[in-house]
């Protein structure tokens, strides 16, 4: 891989720190007034997701990480791996590990297309698309009439997320939620 | 993916800057103070060590020549102090290559004016009205900081007499990094950009003064009343965490001036930099004879940024370096 300099590093590019591959979120150059420049540089750990913070001198560089976001569709899991397939047509299939998928575990819905973050051809984690459309598998009785705003509960969806719904909806409809704020948005 | 052709300021922050620059002018018609233009492009550039200088080659009557981009009108400005200009302000095109970021820009614009007789307090006293003027409100009272007091307040030592071994480590700990080989000025200057200057400037104007004399720059040296110790005759102005202006008690010695060039040089080919072609012109014109006073440079892509309240310096420029 090729290594970049503090001052090509922008939001997006990966690279590598203490081991593991991290984005770049934000770089900051700073220099006191007739002083030597250094940057201070949030990256976000691609494994952990955690945020660090660090400083360099300006000029330093960094080695990039071969990392890459390719779509996938879910296919199902076997208890152990979660196996998704690219969508290129290739029918290449990936295993996918439950830490690798974090927060995502609750947003999988067969047939739907996530981003599957590649490291080294080893998938580090998936991020679910910002709206589906998942089933109500459990919820109290739907108010008639009440479509007024005001007034929620809570609903499990058949991917097991639990998310605030209007006191109307009903188990087996279908809602569109965005995920990453896991709030409900409408009926699909 | 669409070109991004548009400017990084809106039209309308343009014409407050146009409006604002007026306001510039008028403060220093109203004192007397003559607005010069002195070229981009000179045959000598700063051989300061922490300066990246941009060249280029150019045909003149002398052949091909290698001429530098200014970082600042300093040079320049001298000259015309050294033949009688009396006091002179510009704003002028300045450049300083790989500085971008949300205080930076590759190209900018620098205030820069000169006072010959005044002390340095004189043209603090200045440097701030003209701050007030352009930000059009108050900022608060101006503080003079001591360098030395602010490390002591802020971190806990004295900068001046700390170990290097323990400055290193000090400052290895607060940047997470690896500060092993560092001089002491790097360490320094660390804990400055990350610990002091971002405290700065918030309950008003913050002037730092008695820097180390190592950081001298193109300043004087004056004696430190509490212990005797050489500092710089130099102080910076930080409003809101941001350093908006360097002014120096001027250095008009040319055996001290050829002689601190010479070590900027020295310095820069131990680190690998490239040298700097030290400007003749200047020595010569120092050798002449330039009246002493105070001079001081001020970013104004900032002191707008601020007034205008804007979140970088790109937004107050037509076109950012990276949109250029």
């Amino acid at each position: 891989m090729a290594s970049y300099s503090t001052n090509e590093f922008k939001g997006g590019l990966k690279v590598m720190l203490d081991g593991d591959p991290c984005a770049i979120v934000e770089n900051e150059f700073v220099k006191p007034g007739k002083g030597q420049a250094f940057n201070r540089v949030k990256l976000r750990n691609l494994i952990t997701g955690r945020v660090w913070e660090r400083t360099f001198k300006s000029g330093e560089s960094l080695e990039g990480a071969d990392v890459v976001d390719l779509e996938m569709e879910y296919l199902y899991t076997d208890g152990d791996m979660w196996h998704f397939m690219k969508t290129d047509g290739s029918f290449e299939q990936y295993a996918v590990e439950k830490k690798a998928l974090g927060d995502t575990i609750k947003w999988l819905k067969e047939q739907v297309v996530y981003t599957v973050t590649l490291w080294n051809d080893n998938a580090i984690s998936v991020t679910p698309p910002n709206f589906i459309e998942l089933e109500v598998v459990e919820t109290d009785p739907g108010l008639k009439g009440d479509t007024a705003q005001g007034g929620s509960k809570p609903a499990t969806l058949s991917s097991g997320a639990v998310v605030r719904v209007p006191l109307f909806i009903n188990q087996g409809e279908v809602l569109k939620v965005d995920t990453r704020s896991g709030e409900y948005v409408s009926r699909a | 993916m669409a070109i991004d052709w548009r400017p990084t300021a809106s039209i309308e922050t343009l014409r407050e800057r146009a409006r604002l620059l007026d306001e510039v002018r008028a403060f220093f018609a109203a004192r007397g103070v003559l607005e010069v233009e002195t070229p981009v492009l000179g045959h000598g550039g700063s051989t300061d060590v922490q300066l990246a200088s941009l060249s280029l080659e150019a045909t003149t009557p002398a052949g091909r020549e290698r001429l530098w981009l200014q970082t600042s009108p300093e040079f320049h400005m001298k000259r015309l102090l050294a033949a009688g200009s009396g006091p002179i302000f510009q704003l002028a095109r300045s450049f300083r290559d790989g500085e971008v970021g949300r205080r930076h820009n590759i190209e900018f614009t620098m205030l820069e004016w000169y006072r010959p007789g005044f002390s340095l307090d004189e043209l603090i006293e200045e440097t701030v009205a003209l701050i007030r003027t352009v930000l059009g409100r108050d900022p608060g009272p101006l503080r003079r900081r001591r360098y030395r007091e602010l490390f002591r307040e802020g971190l806990g030592f004295d900068p001046f007499s700390i170990e290097l071994d323990a400055l290193r480590q000090l400052a290895g700990e607060r940047g997470g990094l690896d500060m092993r080989d560092a001089g002491r000025d790097g360490c320094l200057d660390l804990l400055m950009s990350l610990v002091i200057e971002p405290e700065l400037g918030h309950e008003g104007v913050d002037v730092v003064v008695d820097y180390p004399a190592s950081q001298v720059a193109l300043a004087r040296r004056h004696r430190d009343p509490e212990d005797g110790e050489w500092v710089a005759s130099r102080f910076e102005v930080y409003l809101a965490g941001l350093e908006l202006a360097n002014g120096y008690d001027e250095l008009i010695d040319a055996d001290e001036q050829r002689a601190r060039f010479a070590e900027d040089n020295a310095a820069r080919r131990q680190l690998g930099l490239p040298e700097v072609e030290v400007d003749r012109r200047l020595l010569a014109a120092l050798e002449h004879g330039m009246p002493a006073g105070s001079g001081v440079a001020l970013g104004i892509d900032r002191l707008l940024q601020l007034a205008l309240g804007r979140a970088s310096v790109a937004e107050t420029m037509a076109f950012a370096t990276p949109n250029c």
